[in-house]
């Protein structure tokens, strides 16, 4: 696979390796976050924190849509499946996300909801052309890389006159979440979280450019440095990261040249601009209520707004109060520092959002990582 | 997050429509979001829609800079 | 002695014609359509004996039974169709306890409305597979659902053979020190049906590498390797199998990404679903855990076989009280590769 292999060679990891380990000053500490899950399923993957030196640690981010998706919003898909008897598409990362009276979607799939796992939110369009009878939704969550075929795929069906298609919009946003995470008080404060800085997204950075991560660099003094996914770039990113740190810098630099320029896709912009707005607020599980940090459906296409059509109200949901995903998608505690973790919580039985997903922090760890711990004690 | 791989366009279709190949696999791909897309360029390709192109030129400099960093780094701790 | 007049029953219309309740009621219409479409490809002297159970010569020795369900979607698909998965999928399970398959049965739950020139390309593929393997299908039975109730069809194989003297393999035997080799390409079969269903084309398809593989354990067995675990990877694919045998026998296991064998059509199909191919079901290969000193004379033996070729070793047992698998990646570093979490679905995080 041209320009993917490449990227993943061990020989030129060696090097990147040695180069970090040669950059990162003896008896100092580096901690990064990389914000993207993309980027946490990659580091546990291929193991790149076996090619790190003993002294750069990465922190895992709240970047994994599927994670901080709130049990309330399943439910509302849930909820429109069971109760209004729509076609619900969906990506397949939803499907067996717990939520309320122990259902998941895949549950509500056996109790004969129309549930059904699209690639693409094109399939879900196609669907509700096919079948006029049929109310279909589609149940739109992702930061902003996803948001754009969205976008699209509203305006079609609002060109195409379509009466039978809807968007439950669970759409948001990755720099409120960042500024999130450095506002808490344990980074901005008292600094027990220390963050050195952060690895941006991939892809999302192909659609909004590197322009909107200026603010970290400048208003809190923290380098970004925006790296593709594959595990070369990430390794690259770190060494950046660490030069950055070490020559007193805070700047926003872009590894991922090859796909991300400063002002990022306009098209794209425009279109997501033309179909959304901001949500004053949101709940992120694990964040809490999160300001500017999500998008909702514009007036003029309320048509399509599943919130609209169809009487849904949104319930909050609390996670189980042992669950220490917020300390974790914050930084501030590591997934074996949760009394639930790997005995309750496991990737079967996820009580928070960190254990949902593959990428979720706890759930990469005890995939992927768990012999460390074994090594540790 | 955001599964997306770089893909290269074999077939340009109507409607914004293409035809983009990886590792010998094929998958019809919407163009609706870039512009002036040809066939033979490489996108990056999420959820069935090219996000954006990929800079050949930009791919092959990072490749450099990952193989030279290396080698200087070997050298230096010869 | 007078010839009783029977009355003219009209052949089946294979072309057009559909399974509908009747056919499952026992009677005449149940009669034909074993008469006239299964039978007939089947053919073998313990079903034209047409009694309720065949009658088998006795075994000198011990006798190993399996059975298997098979309900997959699509029905027909690149490299073979339900029928000859259940066929290859039973005698597998019987190879890989060491022993000879000799007999099958098999058991079909029809959909009302199921089309018989379907039926027929099912059974007409059962039959080859079953004849090309060697092994007979001795007894079966038909039921029809109503309409709704059921895919099309769902079959159930069970296989009878034989285990000579001396062969003992069990998933609880693999001992620190044994390697691990896989006999061929990982990931053809999931990925053949799922490409099917997420419409992915192909400029070389993905075909189902389902195959029967009692000739090439027997290859495997006469070489003289010490085998200790032989077992098949289906569904959830060389990981699942690995860490079954881990937990069986109480060991960990280091694989080697770089060693496994993987198309490239299939690295890359998986790539785009968000899907790891150490995950995906595989219906012609087998994993052998052999004692480390044979691991070359198993590879040779594996290679020397048809559906051997790309055949390789690929991990190492080792001592671990957690009973990890773990891999190192091509990347050069590590991770464990763990038991799968429910189905593997496409993802776009």
């Amino acid at each position: 696979m041209k320009y993917v292999d490449e990227f993943r060679d061990g020989g030129l990891a060696k090097g990147l390796a040695a180069a970090v380990s040669h950059a990162a000053v003896r008896g100092r500490d580096y901690s990064f976050m990389e914000f993207c899950g993309g980027h946490t399923h990659a580091i546990f993957r291929y193991g790149v924190a076996d090619l790190l030196p003993a002294n750069v640690h990465m922190i895992h981010g709240p970047g994994c849509p599927v994670c901080v998706l709130p049990i309330g919003r399943i439910d509302m898909a849930i909820e429109l499946a069971l109760e209004h008897g729509v076609t619900l598409c969906t990506y397949g990362d939803t499907l067996r996300i717990p939520a309320s009276n122990g259902l998941s979607l895949l549950k509500a799939k056996s109790q004969g909801g129309d549930i059904r796992i699209v690639y693409s939110c094109a399939d879900a369009l196609a669907l509700a052309q096919q079948h006029p009878e049929r109310q279909v939704v589609f149940f739109a969550i992702g930061f902003e890389t996803t948001t754009p075929p969205t976008a699209v795929v509203i305006r079609q069906a609002h060109d195409l006159g379509l009466e039978n298609f809807s968007v439950l919009c669970c759409h948001v946003l990755t720099p409120a979440a960042i500024v999130h995470i450095l506002e808490s008080p344990e980074v901005r404060d008292d600094g027990t979280v220390a963050l050195d800085g952060f690895i941006g997204p991939a892809h999302v950075s192909t659609v909004i450019g590197s322009r909107p991560y200026e603010f970290v660099a400048v208003k809190y003094r923290k380098p970004v440095v925006i790296a593709g996914f594959e595990p070369l770039d990430v390794m690259q990113a770190i060494l950046m990261l660490v030069k950055q740190v070490n020559e007193g810098r805070a700047e926003v630099e872009n590894e991922f040249s090859r796909a991300v320029t400063r002002e990022g896709n306009v098209k794209a912009q425009r279109l997501v601009a033309e179909v959304f707005e901001l949500r004053r607020e949101f709940e992120w599980r694990g964040l809490g209520i999160v300001a500017d940090s999500a998008l909702s459906i514009r007036e003029n296409f309320s048509r399509f707004d599943a919130e609209k059509r169809f009487p849904l109200s949104y319930r909050q949901v609390a996670d189980n109060r042992a669950c220490e995903c917020g300390a974790i998608l914050r930084g501030v505690k590591r997934p074996w520092q949760c009394k639930l973790f790997g005995t309750v919580c496991t990737p079967e039985n996820p009580m928070g959002s960190c254990m949902v997903s593959s990428e979720g922090a706890c759930a990469a760890h005890y995939s992927y990582g768990r012999y460390k711990e074994s090594e540790r004690v | 997050m955001c599964l997306a791989l770089p893909a290269r366009i074999i077939e340009i279709r109507g409607d914004d429509m293409a035809v983009i190949e990886l590792g010998g696999v094929r998958k019809e791909c919407s163009l609706a979001l870039i512009d002036d897309a040809v066939v033979g360029d490489y996108v990056i390709v999420h959820v069935g829609y090219a996000l954006t192109k990929l800079d050949p030129e930009e791919a092959e400099k990072t490749l450099q800079l990952f193989a030279e960093l290396g080698d200087a780094t070997l050298e230096a701790e010869r | 002695m007078t010839d009783v007049k029977r009355g003219y029953v009209r052949p089946l219309d294979i072309k057009q014609g559909r399974v509908d309740m009747s056919h499952g009621s026992g009677g005449r219409m149940t009669a034909q359509l074993i008469a006239e479409l299964f039978a007939v490809a089947f053919a073998n002297d313990y079903l034209g004996q047409g009694d309720d159970g065949a009658v088998l010569p006795a075994a000198a020795g011990r006798l190993v039974m399996s059975t298997d369900c098979h309900v997959v979607s699509p029905l027909f698909f690149p490299g073979g169709d339900i029928g000859c998965l259940a066929v290859h999928g039973t005698i597998n399970d019987v190879a890989m306890m060491g022993a000879t398959p000799l007999y099958l049965t098999a058991g079909f739950i029809l959909e009302e409305g199921f089309p018989f020139a379907d039926l027929k390309r099912i059974v007409d593929s059962m039959a080859r597979a079953a004849k090309e393997a060697g092994v007979p299908v001795v007894a079966g039975d038909t039921k029809v659902v109503e309409r709704g109730h059921g895919d099309g069809v769902f079959i159930t194989t069970t296989a009878l053979g034989f285990l000579p003297e001396g062969v003992s393999l069990s998933g609880s035997r693999a001992r620190p020190g044994d390697r691990i080799l896989v006999s061929g390409t990982l990931g053809d079969h999931g990925m053949a049906i799922m490409a099917q269903r997420e419409s992915l084309g192909f400029s070389s398809p993905i075909v189902s590498d389902t195959a029967a593989l009692h000739g090439m354990v027997a290859a495997l067995l006469a070489s003289g390797a010490d085998v200790h675990v032989l077992r098949d990877p289906t569904r959830g694919g060389l990981a699942t199998t690995l860490n079954e045998i881990a937990e069986q026998s109480g060991v960990g296991m280091m694989i080697q990404e770089p060693a496994l064998p993987i198309n490239r059509e299939v690295a890359a199909a998986c790539e785009l679903l968000g899907l790891d191919p150490l995950y995906v079901a595989n219906e012609g290969k087998l994993v052998a855990v052999v004692a480390g000193e044979d691991a070359e004379l198993a590879l040779a033996a594996l290679l020397a076989h048809p559906l051997g070729g790309r055949a390789a070793i690929v991990g190492t047992v080792h001592e671990d009280s957690h009973h990890f698998v773990q891999m190192t990646t091509g990347f050069g570093g590590r991770r464990i590769v763990d038991w799968l979490s429910g189905e593997q679905l496409p993802r776009i995080c």
